[in-house]
């Protein structure tokens, strides 16, 4: 069942246009991936879901954002306000910011309890431990009762995960939730956020550059360039036949085990900027295969199903 | 025995550093121990790579392997002269044989300085006087060596990319020609497909130019695609060397590490198996195996005694238990 | 400060760069060009035209011995521009050799440094400069040394704190590995990187110092008759306070209109550099 729908998304800020036509859905008990470089409108996609386009200057110029039959383009901002937090959260990059320095762990979850579920003190606190404990967190009692800088960053971001999950929401985006962190935490943090799905079949919007994330966590995938979907389609479609040479490119520049030395290749130059995005394709400086036509024409969304590409030389084949 | 010092370039003999954090006029200092006792041989012409995650020493012992900081007890050996030993002018001139590139590449070059400027400061650092001719004709053929336009020469750093920055801080450390670089997490700032492109450039250098790496990295499937042999670090301890990239882990902190490695293929998708305890302090480590709070394996013995690293070579391991 | 002229130019786009700057200006040209602009010499004494008001040969009227009050707050501006300028210029000289050796060394040096440093913070600056002048002696020479010594502090905590945190940054490092001395890691880049913000603490300071010269002067400790300073024009203005209140009105007006022009333009620095939060490090 559809959770969110996001149709033909365009963003502006300023005269710039750093979102032109995103679109994609994301289903109840479904993690949805969300991938491509820096400078590509991951998490832009992100602050415009969850209604924060207005601070940084920006709004929706076009297509719709519905999420469980809510139009999210014309909530207003008191009925945003319940919306974030209770239905959607947030859980962003860095856990060492999220956190209040000066306020107990324990308050900080019981806070997101009492305000959106308007739950008592002793509830909120038993609430809060339980929680703390589905987060593998080690002593949960004691660290309920701590501060932020009392814990190391992998404990942070459990205890972030915790504050999100407080509220009970039905989606959850997760933007870079492991970039920050060590190898061996960042695992245990993807195979928790996997666990949250399967276990209460909410929805996960994950957002990252690592496609060994992707391979491990998602259901399907998102592939974002230059602010536009270059492709998507389910997470076995995407690996096993990519469409997109940026796809097939982003794929290539992780090593995998036991690959011969010297076969890395990299995707020349980078990532455009909004103020200098190509005409036509936007990915034809980089593209092995450009012919002329893509530096004239904007390459049309093939879509068939729950798969898309747009380029001018991929017919899709969606993948069972 | 000639055979193996002729072949190994860099050598540390039981390299221990320590640090001495806080203190003040009414407060004792308190000593962090960030490498101890580490022996290790760097092969000539091969790529050594050192993995581990935040805190396991890696940086540290990058630094102290060139002497930019001073090791508290043990020494390194370099090419049969010993670091501990030189004076600053012999330390100069060998640092034109041994050079590090950088993992931050945003601040890798003085905001004040044009590309140009900064690909000629390694030769007025050795006091290496060039005509304004010779610079030019350096600094374009530093840069092409490192796939950049040599119009780029009279760039800031700041108008430039992090992969540009990148290929500047290799193309200084090139500028002598030299036989070692200590390449400390070149890629960890950047993008995958930047990554890439930097793995590729290094890769191509090292054949090229006959260098020896140690190539310093927290991200184990890049070390197993990069690296001859293996160095796996826990809290300043080396605690496995693989003595290649498919040697299956025998420590088994290495094989949570393997694990934690998430390889592009959604056909090799695994279930991530709990760990219970936590990091230990680097300021009060056990006096046991460092590994044993985190370790399903671990018995009493791990908890009290400490394992050293076996003698054999090849393929060694610091494991009372060692996995099979 | 990569192009000096462009930062310049920002600055005195802005209403408030512009009034300040052209304050400054007119103080900086009166100091330089006194003998040319001022229309009497500062120490011809005319005692019948003693404590005349404001007209139009005396544009401000004259002082208790009949001189010039315009021409001597004129020569005044040489004295207090010289004298802050020249102690603040030493202070921020020594403030940096102190402070950069401090920082990059660290170490005892750096303990002794930063213990003198914080002992003399913890007084003001008027009271080392009294106790500096009980020592020297009054007069010109020893307030200049005096308001150096009473600076220095700030100047070496600023300095000590830029080179700390420049000292980690990546370039550093790379520098010393490509074998460079310790000089060149000071010279070459520390200092220059450090120096924007000193430079500009050093102009906010001057304005303090103008006031602490005006305070010694005040008391008689600075400059010594006939030379004409700011300070001592007011003090001797306070015996003819209700014949003649020109004589302590035009100096203060001088005095404060300086001073504020200078942390005018300073601000105006501050914003075009965006160097706000550097100044706060120390």
């Amino acid at each position: 069942m559809t959770l969110l729908s996001i149709r033909d998304l365009s963003v502006c800020i300023g005269r710039l246009r750093p979102l032109d036509g995103i679109s994609f859905n994301l289903d109840k008990g479904e993690i949805l991936g969300v991938v491509g470089e820096s400078g590509s409108g991951k998490s832009l996609t992100a602050t415009s879901i969850m209604g924060l386009l207005p601070l940084i200057g920006g709004k929706v110029l076009k297509g719709s954002m519905y999420f469980d039959g809510i139009d999210l383009t014309t909530l207003d901002e008191a009925s945003y306000r319940r919306l974030r937090g209770r239905r959607i959260a947030l859980i962003s990059q860095n856990p060492m910011t999220s956190l209040d320095p000066i306020v107990r762990i324990g308050a900080q979850i019981d806070q997101m309890a009492s305000l959106h579920l308007g739950l008592s003190p002793q509830k909120a606190r038993a609430r809060s431990i339980e929680l703390m404990e589905q987060m593998r967190i080690p002593q949960a009692a004691t660290v309920y009762g701590q501060y932020p800088h009392q814990l190391s960053g992998g404990m942070k971001q459990r205890i972030v995960v915790a504050m999100a999950l407080a509220a009970d929401p039905d989606l959850i985006i997760a933007d870079e939730p492991t970039t920050a962190l060590d190898v061996t935490i960042q695992a245990q943090i993807v195979q928790i956020l996997i666990d949250l799905v399967r276990e209460r079949g909410l929805a996960l919007m994950l957002i990252t550059h690592d496609m060994g994330v992707v391979a491990q966590a998602c259901d399907r995938v998102v592939v974002l360039y230059a602010g536009r979907v270059a492709e998507s389609n389910s997470v076995e479609g995407i690996f096993a036949e990519p469409r997109h040479p940026y796809t097939r490119a982003l794929i290539r520049c992780i090593p995998r085990g036991g690959q011969a030395r010297g076969s890395l290749v990299g995707i020349p130059g980078v990532v455009p900027r909004v103020l200098d995005y190509p005409r036509g394709c936007r990915f034809n400086p980089r593209c092995d295969l450009a012919q002329p036509i893509c530096y004239t024409e904007t390459p049309p969304v093939h879509a068939d199903g729950s798969a898309a590409v747009a380029c001018h030389f991929s017919e899709v084949r969606a993948h069972v | 025995m000639s055979d193996a010092a002729s072949n190994c370039l860099l050598s540390m003999r039981g390299l221990t550093r320590e640090f001495r954090i806080g203190g003040g006029l009414f407060s004792p200092a308190k000593v962090l121990r960030a490498v101890s006792d580490v022996w290790l041989d760097v092969p000539r012409g091969r790529v050594t790579g050192i993995v581990g995650e935040s805190g396991c020493g890696k940086s540290t012992l990058a630094r102290l392997a060139l002497r930019l900081l001073d090791a508290t007890a043990g020494s390194v050996i370099f090419d049969d002269v010993e670091l501990g030993g030189l004076k600053s002018g012999e330390l100069r001139e060998l640092r034109r044989r041994m050079q590090m590139v950088f993992q931050d590449p945003y601040s890798s070059v003085d905001p004040r300085y044009t590309i140009r400027e900064a690909l000629v400061e390694p030769f007025r650092v050795q006091r290496i006087r060039l005509t304004a001719a010779e610079a030019k004709s350096r600094v374009e053929e530093m840069l092409t060596m490192v796939g950049l336009s040599p119009h780029l020469a009279s760039s800031y750093p700041h108008q430039l990319s992090g992969g540009q920055k990148q290929r500047v801080g290799i193309a200084r450390a090139l500028a002598h020609k030299p036989s070692f670089l200590v390449l400390d997490e070149p890629t960890a700032s950047l993008d995958v497909s930047i990554q890439a492109q930097i793995v590729a450039l290094l890769e191509y250098l090292q054949r090229d130019l006959g260098l020896t790496y140690l190539f310093i990295s927290h991200d184990l499937g890049l070390v197993r695609y990069f690296c001859d042999t293996i160095v796996v670090m826990y809290l300043g301890r080396i605690v496995e060397i693989l003595p290649n990239a498919v040697a299956k882990p025998r420590h088994p902190y290495t094989k949570t590490l393997l694990d934690s490695t998430f390889e592009p293929d959604p056909s090799k998708r695994r279930h991530i198996s709990r760990l219970s305890g936590e990091i230990p302090s680097a300021f009060d480590l056990p006096k046991g195996c460092a590994f044993a709070a985190r370790c399903s394996h671990a018995a009493d013995r791990c908890r009290q005694e400490r394992p050293e690293m076996s003698d054999a070579p090849g393929h060694r391991v610091a494991c009372h238990y060692p996995l099979n | 400060m990569a192009q000096p002229m462009h930062t310049l130019v920002r600055i005195v786009s802005t209403p408030r760069g512009a009034v300040s700057g052209a304050i400054l200006l007119i103080v900086i040209l009166c100091a330089l060009l006194a003998s040319w602009v001022a229309p009497y010499s500062y120490d011809i004494q005319n005692l019948p035209g003693a404590n005349l008001e404001p007209s139009a040969s005396h544009l401000l009227g004259t002082d208790e011995f009949g001189r010039d009050l315009l021409s001597r707050i004129i020569y005044g501006a040489r004295t207090s521009l010289a004298v802050g300028f020249t102690s603040i210029g030493a202070s921020v000289l020594v403030g940096l050799v102190l402070g950069g050796a401090a920082g990059y060394f660290g170490g005892a040096f750096d303990r002794s440094v930063t213990a003198i440093v914080d002992l003399t913070w913890s007084f003001p600056e008027i009271l080392i400069a009294l106790i500096l002048i009980a020592i020297a002696g009054p007069g010109l020479h020893s307030t200049a040394i005096a308001i150096s010594i009473a600076y220095l502090a700030q100047f070496t905590r600023l300095t000590r704190a830029q080179i700390i945190g420049l000292k980690n940054e990546t370039y550093v490092e790379a520098t010393i590995g490509l074998g460079a001395s310790h000089g060149h890691v000071l010279f070459q880049h520390l200092l220059p990187n450090a120096l924007t913000p000193v430079i500009v603490a050093g102009m906010l300071a001057t304005g303090d110092a103008i006031i602490l010269e005006a305070t010694l002067g005040f008391f008689g400790l600075g400059a010594q008759p006939p030379t004409p300073s700011w300070g001592a024009m007011m003090s001797s203005g306070t015996a003819q306070i209700f014949i003649a209140p020109w004589i302590i009105i035009f100096p203060g007006v001088a005095i404060a209109g300086t001073v504020i022009a200078i942390n005018l333009f300073g601000d105006a620095i501050i914003d075009a550099l965006d160097i706000r939060g550097k100044l706060r490090e120390s």
